[in-house]
Protein backbone atom coordinates (compact mmCIF):
# COMPACT_ATOMS: atom_id res chain seq x y z
CA UNK A 1 0.00 0.00 0.00
CA UNK A 2 1.23 3.80 -0.71
CA UNK A 3 1.44 6.13 2.28
CA UNK A 4 -2.26 7.88 0.68
CA UNK A 5 -3.73 4.25 0.83
CA UNK A 6 -3.16 4.15 4.42
CA UNK A 7 -3.78 7.11 5.38
CA UNK A 8 -7.45 6.65 3.69
CA UNK A 9 -7.47 3.03 5.90
CA UNK A 10 -7.14 4.93 9.35
CA UNK A 11 -9.14 7.78 8.52
CA UNK A 12 -12.17 5.43 7.64
CA UNK A 13 -11.22 3.03 10.88
CA UNK A 14 -10.39 5.85 13.58
CA UNK A 15 -12.30 8.67 11.86
CA UNK A 16 -11.45 12.32 13.83
CA UNK A 17 -8.52 10.78 15.71
CA UNK A 18 -6.38 11.41 12.42
CA UNK A 19 -6.02 14.71 12.93
CA UNK A 20 -3.54 15.77 10.24
CA UNK A 21 -1.63 13.97 7.40
CA UNK A 22 0.89 15.10 4.99
CA UNK A 23 1.55 12.78 1.64
CA UNK A 24 3.70 15.31 -0.89
CA UNK A 25 6.41 15.79 1.58
CA UNK A 26 9.54 13.89 1.87
CA UNK A 27 8.01 11.02 4.22
CA UNK A 28 4.71 11.01 4.58
CA UNK A 29 3.60 11.34 8.22
CA UNK A 30 -0.05 11.85 10.03
CA UNK A 31 -0.99 13.22 13.12
CA UNK A 32 -2.85 10.82 15.43
CA UNK A 33 -4.37 12.64 19.13
CA UNK A 34 -2.26 11.20 21.85
CA UNK A 35 -4.78 8.84 23.39
CA UNK A 36 -5.54 7.05 20.39
CA UNK A 37 -1.73 6.36 19.84
CA UNK A 38 -1.91 2.79 21.68
CA UNK A 39 -4.88 1.52 19.87
CA UNK A 40 -3.71 2.70 16.36
CA UNK A 41 -0.39 1.79 16.41
CA UNK A 42 -1.97 -2.21 17.80
CA UNK A 43 -3.59 -1.91 14.47
CA UNK A 44 -1.19 -0.99 12.34
CA UNK A 45 1.04 -3.87 13.71
CA UNK A 46 -1.74 -6.48 13.97
CA UNK A 47 -3.77 -5.95 10.53
CA UNK A 48 -3.19 -8.12 7.80
CA UNK A 49 -2.87 -5.29 5.25
CA UNK A 50 -0.94 -3.57 7.44
CA UNK A 51 1.64 -4.90 9.07
CA UNK A 52 4.15 -2.72 10.20
CA UNK A 53 6.15 -4.91 12.01
CA UNK A 54 9.69 -2.81 12.46
CA UNK A 55 9.69 0.38 14.34
CA UNK A 56 12.39 2.32 13.83
CA UNK A 57 12.94 5.21 15.72
CA UNK A 58 11.11 7.30 18.02
CA UNK A 59 12.40 11.08 18.36
CA UNK A 60 10.93 13.75 20.53
CA UNK A 61 11.17 17.68 18.88
CA UNK A 62 10.95 20.64 21.39
CA UNK A 63 9.22 23.46 19.02
CA UNK A 64 9.58 26.45 21.60
CA UNK A 65 11.76 29.43 20.79
CA UNK A 66 13.73 30.38 23.71
CA UNK A 67 14.61 33.98 22.34
CA UNK A 68 11.73 36.33 22.79
CA UNK A 69 12.60 38.24 19.26
CA UNK A 70 12.37 35.24 17.71
CA UNK A 71 9.76 34.21 19.65
CA UNK A 72 6.67 36.54 17.96
CA UNK A 73 8.00 35.38 14.11
CA UNK A 74 7.64 31.68 14.61
CA UNK A 75 4.05 30.35 13.22
CA UNK A 76 3.79 28.03 15.82
CA UNK A 77 2.65 27.48 19.39
CA UNK A 78 4.97 25.63 22.17
CA UNK A 79 4.64 22.26 21.44
CA UNK A 80 6.25 18.81 21.66
CA UNK A 81 6.08 16.66 18.55
CA UNK A 82 7.06 12.70 18.96
CA UNK A 83 7.58 10.71 15.56
CA UNK A 84 7.46 7.56 15.34
CA UNK A 85 9.15 5.94 11.93
CA UNK A 86 7.52 2.47 11.13
CA UNK A 87 7.95 0.06 7.84
CA UNK A 88 6.45 -3.05 7.29
CA UNK A 89 8.91 -5.57 6.08
CA UNK A 90 6.62 -8.06 4.68
CA UNK A 91 4.54 -5.38 2.44
CA UNK A 92 7.69 -2.86 1.89
CA UNK A 93 5.83 0.33 2.99
CA UNK A 94 6.19 2.92 5.57
CA UNK A 95 4.95 5.98 7.39
CA UNK A 96 5.40 7.83 10.31
CA UNK A 97 3.25 8.67 12.71
CA UNK A 98 3.37 12.10 14.42
CA UNK A 99 1.67 12.78 18.17
CA UNK A 100 1.43 16.69 19.55
CA UNK A 101 1.55 16.86 23.07
CA UNK A 102 1.65 19.94 25.55
CA UNK A 103 5.40 20.96 26.71
CA UNK A 104 4.44 20.71 30.41
CA UNK A 105 1.09 18.47 31.22
CA UNK A 106 -1.59 21.02 32.56
CA UNK A 107 0.52 23.67 31.88
CA UNK A 108 2.55 23.35 35.06
CA UNK A 109 6.22 24.07 34.39
CA UNK A 110 7.97 20.97 35.61
CA UNK A 111 5.19 18.58 34.94
CA UNK A 112 6.15 15.91 32.43
CA UNK A 113 3.19 15.33 29.40
CA UNK A 114 2.21 11.66 29.56
CA UNK A 115 1.16 9.34 25.92
CA UNK A 116 0.61 6.12 26.14
CA UNK A 117 3.79 3.72 25.83
CA UNK A 118 4.04 1.00 23.04
CA UNK A 119 6.88 -0.86 24.04
CA UNK A 120 4.37 -3.78 24.50
CA UNK A 121 3.92 -3.61 21.06
CA UNK A 122 7.43 -3.19 19.80
CA UNK A 123 10.21 -3.78 22.25
CA UNK A 124 12.53 -1.55 20.61
CA UNK A 125 10.14 1.56 21.47
CA UNK A 126 11.63 0.13 25.29
CA UNK A 127 14.75 1.81 25.20
CA UNK A 128 14.05 4.32 22.47
CA UNK A 129 11.13 5.66 24.81
CA UNK A 130 13.84 5.88 27.79
CA UNK A 131 15.70 7.71 25.38
CA UNK A 132 13.09 10.52 24.73
CA UNK A 133 11.88 10.60 28.09
CA UNK A 134 16.15 11.34 29.23
CA UNK A 135 16.52 13.97 26.62
CA UNK A 136 13.36 15.13 25.81
CA UNK A 137 11.03 15.22 28.85
CA UNK A 138 8.25 13.09 28.18
CA UNK A 139 6.69 10.46 30.50
CA UNK A 140 5.53 7.14 28.38
CA UNK A 141 2.67 5.43 30.11
CA UNK A 142 2.85 1.93 31.26
CA UNK A 143 6.41 1.69 30.33
CA UNK A 144 7.89 -1.30 31.62
CA UNK A 145 10.91 0.77 33.09
CA UNK A 146 11.50 4.26 32.92
CA UNK A 147 14.56 4.98 33.82
CA UNK A 148 16.97 7.81 31.87
CA UNK A 149 19.13 5.96 29.80
CA UNK A 150 21.71 8.10 28.62
CA UNK A 151 22.30 10.74 31.42
CA UNK A 152 23.18 9.63 35.22
CA UNK A 153 19.75 8.44 36.89
CA UNK A 154 19.64 11.53 39.13
CA UNK A 155 20.56 13.80 36.84
CA UNK A 156 18.16 17.54 36.52
CA UNK A 157 15.86 18.43 33.96
CA UNK A 158 15.80 17.24 29.95
CA UNK A 159 18.95 18.20 27.65
CA UNK A 160 16.86 17.96 24.48
CA UNK A 161 14.99 20.39 25.13
CA UNK A 162 15.01 23.63 23.98
CA UNK A 163 14.59 26.13 27.08
CA UNK A 164 17.36 23.77 29.01
CA UNK A 165 19.94 25.23 30.65
CA UNK A 166 23.18 23.38 31.54
CA UNK A 167 23.61 23.10 35.41
CA UNK A 168 26.92 24.56 36.53
CA UNK A 169 28.15 21.82 38.12
CA UNK A 170 26.88 17.67 38.54
CA UNK A 171 28.82 16.33 41.74
CA UNK A 172 31.30 18.89 42.25
CA UNK A 173 32.33 17.99 38.14
CA UNK A 174 32.44 21.41 36.56
CA UNK A 175 30.36 20.93 34.01
CA UNK A 176 29.95 24.07 31.94
CA UNK B 1 32.52 -33.11 25.86
CA UNK B 2 28.78 -32.18 25.44
CA UNK B 3 27.43 -28.94 26.37
CA UNK B 4 26.19 -28.53 29.35
CA UNK B 5 22.42 -27.75 29.66
CA UNK B 6 21.97 -24.73 32.05
CA UNK B 7 18.76 -26.08 33.54
CA UNK B 8 20.89 -29.45 34.73
CA UNK B 9 23.63 -26.74 36.10
CA UNK B 10 20.94 -25.04 37.83
CA UNK B 11 19.02 -28.08 39.03
CA UNK B 12 22.61 -29.42 40.24
CA UNK B 13 24.24 -26.61 41.74
CA UNK B 14 21.10 -23.97 42.62
CA UNK B 15 23.20 -21.48 45.41
CA UNK B 16 22.11 -18.03 46.40
CA UNK B 17 21.38 -15.25 43.76
CA UNK B 18 24.34 -13.11 43.34
CA UNK B 19 24.40 -9.49 41.11
CA UNK B 20 28.05 -9.35 39.52
CA UNK B 21 29.00 -6.09 37.74
CA UNK B 22 30.72 -6.70 34.71
CA UNK B 23 32.15 -3.22 33.37
CA UNK B 24 31.99 -0.30 32.30
CA UNK B 25 36.21 -1.18 32.83
CA UNK B 26 35.85 -4.43 30.99
CA UNK B 27 37.63 -5.54 27.97
CA UNK B 28 35.07 -8.26 26.70
CA UNK B 29 32.45 -5.26 26.66
CA UNK B 30 34.03 -3.28 23.80
CA UNK B 31 34.03 -0.09 25.03
CA UNK B 32 32.43 1.19 28.46
CA UNK B 33 29.33 -0.78 28.87
CA UNK B 34 28.27 -2.21 32.03
CA UNK B 35 26.03 -5.37 32.43
CA UNK B 36 24.79 -5.85 35.56
CA UNK B 37 24.47 -10.28 36.20
CA UNK B 38 21.70 -11.83 38.28
CA UNK B 39 23.78 -14.93 38.66
CA UNK B 40 22.34 -18.27 39.99
CA UNK B 41 25.43 -20.21 40.49
CA UNK B 42 26.99 -20.40 36.55
CA UNK B 43 23.46 -19.62 35.34
CA UNK B 44 22.65 -16.03 34.42
CA UNK B 45 19.01 -15.42 35.08
CA UNK B 46 18.53 -11.70 34.20
CA UNK B 47 20.98 -8.92 32.42
CA UNK B 48 20.47 -5.05 32.62
CA UNK B 49 22.76 -3.65 30.58
CA UNK B 50 24.02 0.07 31.16
CA UNK B 51 25.00 2.81 28.70
CA UNK B 52 25.40 6.34 28.26
CA UNK B 53 28.77 6.53 29.64
CA UNK B 54 30.32 7.74 26.59
CA UNK B 55 27.76 10.15 25.80
CA UNK B 56 28.84 13.69 23.96
CA UNK B 57 25.48 14.95 23.19
CA UNK B 58 25.91 14.97 19.50
CA UNK B 59 22.41 15.97 19.31
CA UNK B 60 22.45 18.96 20.84
CA UNK B 61 25.63 19.76 19.04
CA UNK B 62 23.73 19.24 15.91
CA UNK B 63 21.41 21.74 16.77
CA UNK B 64 23.77 24.64 17.24
CA UNK B 65 25.88 23.73 13.95
CA UNK B 66 25.27 23.60 10.18
CA UNK B 67 25.07 20.12 8.41
CA UNK B 68 28.68 20.01 7.45
CA UNK B 69 30.23 21.43 10.51
CA UNK B 70 28.31 18.49 12.14
CA UNK B 71 30.39 15.46 9.57
CA UNK B 72 33.52 15.16 11.98
CA UNK B 73 30.72 14.20 14.61
CA UNK B 74 29.45 11.76 13.00
CA UNK B 75 33.08 10.26 12.25
CA UNK B 76 32.64 9.99 16.36
CA UNK B 77 29.84 7.62 16.76
CA UNK B 78 30.73 4.31 15.18
CA UNK B 79 34.63 5.54 15.17
CA UNK B 80 35.30 2.24 13.22
CA UNK B 81 33.42 2.70 10.42
CA UNK B 82 33.52 7.24 10.20
CA UNK B 83 32.89 6.43 6.11
CA UNK B 84 29.62 4.51 6.87
CA UNK B 85 28.29 7.34 9.16
CA UNK B 86 29.09 10.19 7.03
CA UNK B 87 27.20 8.73 4.59
CA UNK B 88 24.32 8.00 6.41
CA UNK B 89 24.38 11.89 7.23
CA UNK B 90 25.35 13.44 4.24
CA UNK B 91 22.34 11.54 2.22
CA UNK B 92 19.97 12.32 4.92
CA UNK B 93 20.75 15.94 4.25
CA UNK B 94 20.92 15.25 0.14
CA UNK B 95 17.54 13.67 0.82
CA UNK B 96 16.51 16.78 2.68
CA UNK B 97 17.77 19.43 0.01
CA UNK B 98 17.06 17.17 -3.33
CA UNK B 99 20.86 16.98 -4.51
CA UNK B 100 22.03 14.75 -6.47
CA UNK B 101 25.57 13.61 -6.56
CA UNK B 102 27.55 12.58 -10.15
CA UNK B 103 27.66 9.00 -10.75
CA UNK B 104 32.01 9.49 -10.50
CA UNK B 105 31.37 10.52 -6.91
CA UNK B 106 28.85 8.05 -6.49
CA UNK B 107 31.30 5.08 -7.65
CA UNK B 108 34.04 6.64 -4.95
CA UNK B 109 31.32 6.58 -2.01
CA UNK B 110 31.12 2.54 -2.92
CA UNK B 111 34.57 1.99 -2.94
CA UNK B 112 35.40 3.58 0.46
CA UNK B 113 32.19 2.67 2.46
CA UNK B 114 32.79 -1.05 1.00
CA UNK B 115 36.61 -0.48 2.36
CA UNK B 116 35.39 0.53 5.65
CA UNK B 117 32.65 -2.21 6.03
CA UNK B 118 36.07 -4.97 5.65
CA UNK B 119 37.61 -2.60 8.20
CA UNK B 120 34.74 -2.99 10.78
CA UNK B 121 34.28 -6.64 10.06
CA UNK B 122 37.83 -7.04 10.76
CA UNK B 123 37.75 -5.72 14.22
CA UNK B 124 34.52 -7.16 14.52
CA UNK B 125 36.31 -10.86 13.96
CA UNK B 126 39.78 -10.12 15.59
CA UNK B 127 38.36 -8.91 18.86
CA UNK B 128 35.67 -11.68 18.84
CA UNK B 129 38.51 -13.68 18.65
CA UNK B 130 40.79 -12.05 21.63
CA UNK B 131 36.86 -12.17 23.69
CA UNK B 132 37.05 -15.96 23.50
CA UNK B 133 40.50 -16.27 24.45
CA UNK B 134 42.47 -16.66 20.87
CA UNK B 135 44.94 -13.82 20.25
CA UNK B 136 46.52 -14.97 16.66
CA UNK B 137 43.03 -13.55 14.66
CA UNK B 138 43.42 -10.51 16.04
CA UNK B 139 46.69 -9.64 14.78
CA UNK B 140 46.17 -11.52 11.55
CA UNK B 141 42.64 -8.81 11.15
CA UNK B 142 44.27 -5.69 12.52
CA UNK B 143 47.45 -6.34 10.14
CA UNK B 144 44.52 -6.64 7.40
CA UNK B 145 43.11 -3.39 8.44
CA UNK B 146 46.01 -1.15 8.90
CA UNK B 147 46.43 -1.81 5.15
CA UNK B 148 42.76 -0.22 4.78
CA UNK B 149 43.34 2.74 7.08
CA UNK B 150 46.94 3.12 4.78
CA UNK B 151 44.57 4.07 1.93
CA UNK B 152 42.02 6.17 3.45
CA UNK B 153 44.86 8.14 4.87
CA UNK B 154 46.25 8.95 1.31
CA UNK B 155 42.20 9.65 0.36
CA UNK B 156 41.62 12.02 2.70
CA UNK B 157 45.00 12.41 5.47
CA UNK B 158 42.99 10.55 7.99
CA UNK B 159 43.18 7.13 9.65
CA UNK B 160 39.99 6.88 11.77
CA UNK B 161 37.84 10.04 11.39
CA UNK B 162 37.27 10.77 7.69
CA UNK B 163 34.85 13.42 6.92
CA UNK B 164 35.55 12.99 3.43
CA UNK B 165 32.04 12.00 2.30
CA UNK B 166 29.86 15.15 2.22
CA UNK B 167 26.62 16.38 0.93
CA UNK B 168 27.56 16.30 -2.78
CA UNK B 169 30.02 14.14 -3.14
CA UNK B 170 32.96 13.59 -1.81
CA UNK B 171 35.68 16.21 -0.59
CA UNK B 172 38.19 15.28 -2.81
CA UNK B 173 38.80 12.51 -6.02
CA UNK B 174 40.93 9.53 -5.23
CA UNK B 175 44.94 10.46 -5.44
CA UNK B 176 47.25 9.11 -8.59
CA UNK B 177 47.68 5.36 -8.33
CA UNK B 178 45.42 4.76 -5.35
CA UNK B 179 43.46 2.31 -7.25
CA UNK B 180 46.66 -0.20 -7.95
CA UNK B 181 47.24 -0.51 -4.18
CA UNK B 182 43.61 -0.90 -3.93
CA UNK B 183 43.66 -3.90 -6.04
CA UNK B 184 46.82 -4.88 -4.73
CA UNK B 185 45.27 -4.94 -1.14
CA UNK B 186 42.37 -6.78 -2.16
CA UNK B 187 44.70 -9.59 -4.15
CA UNK B 188 46.36 -9.91 -0.09
CA UNK B 189 43.39 -9.70 1.39
CA UNK B 190 41.49 -12.78 -0.21
CA UNK B 191 44.50 -14.98 0.27
CA UNK B 192 44.32 -14.13 4.04
CA UNK B 193 40.57 -15.15 4.21
CA UNK B 194 40.86 -18.62 4.42
CA UNK B 195 43.67 -18.62 7.16
CA UNK B 196 40.85 -16.29 8.94
CA UNK B 197 38.94 -19.51 8.18
CA UNK B 198 41.26 -21.83 9.53
CA UNK B 199 42.03 -19.82 12.88
CA UNK B 200 38.24 -18.54 13.97
CA UNK B 201 35.65 -20.28 11.64
CA UNK B 202 36.24 -23.43 11.48
CA UNK B 203 38.03 -23.63 14.34
CA UNK B 204 36.67 -26.44 16.99
CA UNK B 205 37.47 -24.76 19.79
CA UNK B 206 35.75 -21.44 18.26
CA UNK B 207 32.67 -23.46 17.22
CA UNK B 208 32.32 -24.60 20.88
CA UNK B 209 32.41 -21.31 22.42
CA UNK B 210 30.03 -19.67 19.48
CA UNK B 211 27.46 -22.83 18.32
CA UNK B 212 24.29 -23.17 19.91
CA UNK B 213 25.11 -19.95 22.29
CA UNK B 214 23.04 -16.76 22.17
CA UNK B 215 20.08 -17.52 20.06
CA UNK B 216 18.07 -15.12 18.66
CA UNK B 217 15.33 -15.67 16.60
CA UNK B 218 14.07 -14.15 13.47
CA UNK B 219 10.55 -12.68 15.41
CA UNK B 220 12.53 -11.38 18.36
CA UNK B 221 15.68 -9.77 16.11
CA UNK B 222 12.69 -7.97 13.89
CA UNK B 223 10.56 -6.84 17.33
CA UNK B 224 13.88 -5.48 18.71
CA UNK B 225 14.93 -3.22 15.43
CA UNK B 226 17.72 -5.55 15.35
CA UNK B 227 19.31 -4.67 11.64
CA UNK B 228 22.91 -5.36 9.72
CA UNK B 229 24.56 -8.79 11.03
CA UNK B 230 22.70 -9.22 13.51
CA UNK B 231 19.49 -9.73 11.76
CA UNK B 232 20.87 -10.92 8.56
CA UNK B 233 22.31 -13.90 10.80
CA UNK B 234 18.98 -14.62 12.27
CA UNK B 235 17.99 -15.71 8.73
CA UNK B 236 16.28 -12.67 7.53
CA UNK B 237 17.17 -11.72 3.91
CA UNK B 238 17.32 -7.54 4.65
CA UNK B 239 19.73 -5.65 3.58
CA UNK B 240 18.98 -1.85 2.74
CA UNK B 241 21.03 -1.41 -0.20
CA UNK B 242 18.63 -3.73 -1.63
CA UNK B 243 15.68 -3.01 0.24
CA UNK B 244 16.01 0.59 1.45
CA UNK B 245 14.79 3.59 0.03
CA UNK B 246 15.21 4.85 -3.55
CA UNK B 247 18.06 7.17 -2.50
CA UNK B 248 19.85 4.67 -1.25
CA UNK B 249 19.08 1.38 -3.43
CA UNK B 250 20.30 3.88 -6.37
CA UNK B 251 23.47 4.36 -5.21
CA UNK B 252 24.02 0.07 -5.21
CA UNK B 253 21.78 0.03 -8.23
CA UNK B 254 23.92 -1.52 -11.25
CA UNK B 255 26.10 -3.29 -8.88
CA UNK B 256 25.97 -7.13 -8.37
CA UNK B 257 26.19 -8.51 -5.28
CA UNK B 258 24.63 -11.26 -2.94
CA UNK B 259 22.75 -10.39 0.93
CA UNK B 260 24.23 -12.70 2.89
CA UNK B 261 22.06 -14.73 5.12
CA UNK B 262 20.81 -18.05 5.50
CA UNK B 263 17.93 -18.91 3.35
CA UNK B 264 16.04 -22.04 3.61
CA UNK B 265 18.57 -23.36 5.09
CA UNK B 266 21.84 -22.65 3.19
CA UNK B 267 23.63 -19.61 2.68
CA UNK B 268 24.46 -17.98 -0.85
CA UNK B 269 27.31 -19.86 -2.34
CA UNK B 270 29.47 -17.86 -5.46
CA UNK B 271 32.65 -19.62 -3.88
CA UNK B 272 33.76 -23.17 -2.52
CA UNK B 273 35.80 -21.71 -0.36
CA UNK B 274 33.05 -21.06 2.23
CA UNK B 275 33.66 -23.44 5.17
CA UNK B 276 31.15 -25.38 5.48
CA UNK B 277 28.18 -24.68 8.62
CA UNK B 278 29.10 -27.12 11.33
CA UNK B 279 26.23 -29.49 12.97
CA UNK B 280 26.21 -27.45 15.94
CA UNK B 281 25.14 -24.24 15.32
CA UNK B 282 22.02 -23.08 15.70
CA UNK B 283 20.46 -20.42 13.20
CA UNK B 284 20.89 -17.02 14.32
CA UNK B 285 23.68 -18.01 17.01
CA UNK B 286 26.77 -16.23 17.67
CA UNK B 287 28.34 -18.29 15.21
CA UNK B 288 25.67 -17.29 12.32
CA UNK B 289 25.99 -13.53 13.15
CA UNK B 290 30.52 -13.92 12.99
CA UNK B 291 29.84 -15.91 10.13
CA UNK B 292 28.01 -13.42 8.06
CA UNK B 293 30.60 -10.75 8.79
CA UNK B 294 32.72 -13.12 7.43
CA UNK B 295 30.88 -13.65 4.11
CA UNK B 296 30.41 -9.99 3.67
CA UNK B 297 33.25 -9.18 3.03
CA UNK B 298 33.89 -11.60 0.43
CA UNK B 299 30.93 -9.18 -0.99
CA UNK B 300 32.33 -6.02 -0.53
CA UNK B 301 35.42 -7.17 -2.02
CA UNK B 302 33.28 -7.68 -5.68
CA UNK B 303 31.72 -4.08 -4.78
CA UNK B 304 34.62 -2.61 -4.76
CA UNK B 305 36.58 -4.37 -8.02
CA UNK B 306 33.14 -3.30 -9.65
CA UNK B 307 33.09 0.02 -8.20
CA UNK B 308 36.97 0.41 -9.08
CA UNK B 309 35.85 -0.21 -12.62
CA UNK B 310 32.85 1.87 -12.65
CA UNK B 311 34.94 4.64 -11.63
CA UNK B 312 38.07 4.25 -14.59
CA UNK B 313 34.74 4.24 -17.10
CA UNK B 314 33.64 7.05 -15.69
CA UNK B 315 34.60 10.80 -16.50
CA UNK B 316 32.98 14.07 -15.59
CA UNK B 317 32.60 16.16 -11.89
CA UNK B 318 33.37 14.49 -8.40
CA UNK B 319 30.58 16.56 -6.91
CA UNK B 320 30.85 19.84 -5.22
CA UNK B 321 30.29 20.08 -1.71
CA UNK B 322 27.71 22.49 -0.25
CA UNK B 323 28.82 25.43 1.35
CA UNK B 324 29.30 25.72 4.83
CA UNK B 325 26.70 28.04 5.41
CA UNK B 326 24.02 26.59 2.94
CA UNK B 327 20.97 27.35 3.66
CA UNK B 328 18.41 24.39 4.30
CA UNK B 329 15.24 23.75 2.52
CA UNK B 330 12.16 23.44 5.48
CA UNK B 331 11.22 20.50 6.24
CA UNK B 332 11.77 16.84 7.76
CA UNK B 333 13.93 14.11 6.58
CA UNK B 334 14.59 10.73 7.63
CA UNK B 335 17.42 8.78 6.18
CA UNK B 336 18.75 4.88 7.23
CA UNK B 337 21.44 3.48 5.13
CA UNK B 338 23.26 -0.08 6.10
CA UNK B 339 26.27 0.60 8.00
CA UNK B 340 28.05 -2.42 8.57
CA UNK B 341 27.09 -2.72 11.79
CA UNK B 342 23.17 -2.08 11.03
CA UNK B 343 21.19 0.05 9.62
CA UNK B 344 22.30 3.74 10.49
CA UNK B 345 19.29 6.29 10.71
CA UNK B 346 19.58 10.12 10.29
CA UNK B 347 16.88 12.61 10.73
CA UNK B 348 16.70 16.50 10.29
CA UNK B 349 14.16 19.20 11.08
CA UNK B 350 14.70 22.41 9.55
CA UNK B 351 13.02 25.17 9.74
CA UNK B 352 14.58 27.21 6.60
CA UNK B 353 17.95 27.81 7.97
CA UNK B 354 21.67 27.04 7.88
CA UNK B 355 21.33 25.52 11.35
CA UNK B 356 19.08 22.36 11.69
CA UNK B 357 16.38 22.68 14.53
CA UNK B 358 16.51 19.12 15.22
CA UNK B 359 19.04 16.74 14.15
CA UNK B 360 18.91 12.70 15.65
CA UNK B 361 20.69 9.77 15.14
CA UNK B 362 19.43 6.45 15.08
CA UNK B 363 22.17 3.70 16.00
CA UNK B 364 21.89 0.46 15.08
CA UNK B 365 24.10 -0.84 17.80
CA UNK B 366 21.64 0.84 20.29
CA UNK B 367 18.59 -1.59 19.33
CA UNK B 368 21.25 -4.33 18.63
CA UNK B 369 21.76 -4.31 22.48
CA UNK B 370 18.46 -4.13 23.41
CA UNK B 371 18.11 -7.80 22.85
CA UNK B 372 20.99 -8.45 25.10
CA UNK B 373 18.28 -9.24 27.87
CA UNK B 374 16.30 -11.13 25.99
CA UNK B 375 18.99 -13.71 24.39
CA UNK B 376 21.37 -13.82 27.43
CA UNK B 377 18.91 -15.03 29.86
CA UNK B 378 19.62 -18.46 31.00
CA UNK B 379 22.68 -19.15 29.13
CA UNK B 380 26.31 -19.78 31.27
CA UNK B 381 28.25 -16.97 32.74
CA UNK B 382 31.40 -17.50 30.28
CA UNK B 383 28.98 -17.10 27.25
CA UNK B 384 28.22 -13.45 28.11
CA UNK B 385 31.53 -12.53 26.49
CA UNK B 386 30.12 -14.75 23.55
CA UNK B 387 27.10 -13.04 22.85
CA UNK B 388 27.89 -9.26 23.78
CA UNK B 389 30.93 -9.66 21.07
CA UNK B 390 28.88 -11.34 18.76
CA UNK B 391 26.43 -8.44 18.78
CA UNK B 392 29.17 -6.38 16.99
CA UNK B 393 28.64 -3.15 19.15
CA UNK B 394 30.65 0.44 19.52
CA UNK B 395 29.76 2.62 22.55
CA UNK B 396 30.17 5.59 20.57
CA UNK B 397 27.09 4.85 18.19
CA UNK B 398 25.01 3.57 20.94
CA UNK B 399 25.51 6.88 23.75
CA UNK B 400 26.15 9.41 20.88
Amino acid sequence: MNATEIIDRLKQRFGDRILRSDTDCLDPWLEIAADGLHEICRFLRDDPDMRFDYLHCVSGVDYVEPDPKKAKKTDWQPHLELLYHLSSMQHRHRIVLRVVLPRWRDGVHGRLPEVSSVADLWPTANWHEREVYDLCGVAFAGHPDLRRILCPEDWVGHPLRKDYETPQEYHGIRVK
Amino acid sequence: MERVDPELVEFDVRTDEMLINMGPQHPSTHGVLRLVLRTDGEVVTDVVPHIGYLHRCAEKIGEKISPRQWIPYTDRMDYLAGMNMNLGWAMTVEKLMDLEIPDRARHVRVMVCELNRIASHLVAAGTYGLDLGSFTPFLYCFREREKILDLFEEVCGARLTYSFITMGGVTGDLPPGWLDRCERFLREFEEVIPELHAVLTSNEIFVRRTAGVGVLTPETAIAYGCSGPVLRGSGVKWDLRRDGEPRVTRMYEDYDFEIIAQHEGSYPQDRDDYPPVPPEAVLGDSWHRFYVRMIECVQSIRLIRQAMAKYQGCDGPIGEPIKLTQKLPKGEAYLETEAPKGQMGFMVVSDGTAIPWRVRARSSCFCNLSVTSEICRGCLLADIPAIVGSLDIVLGEIDR
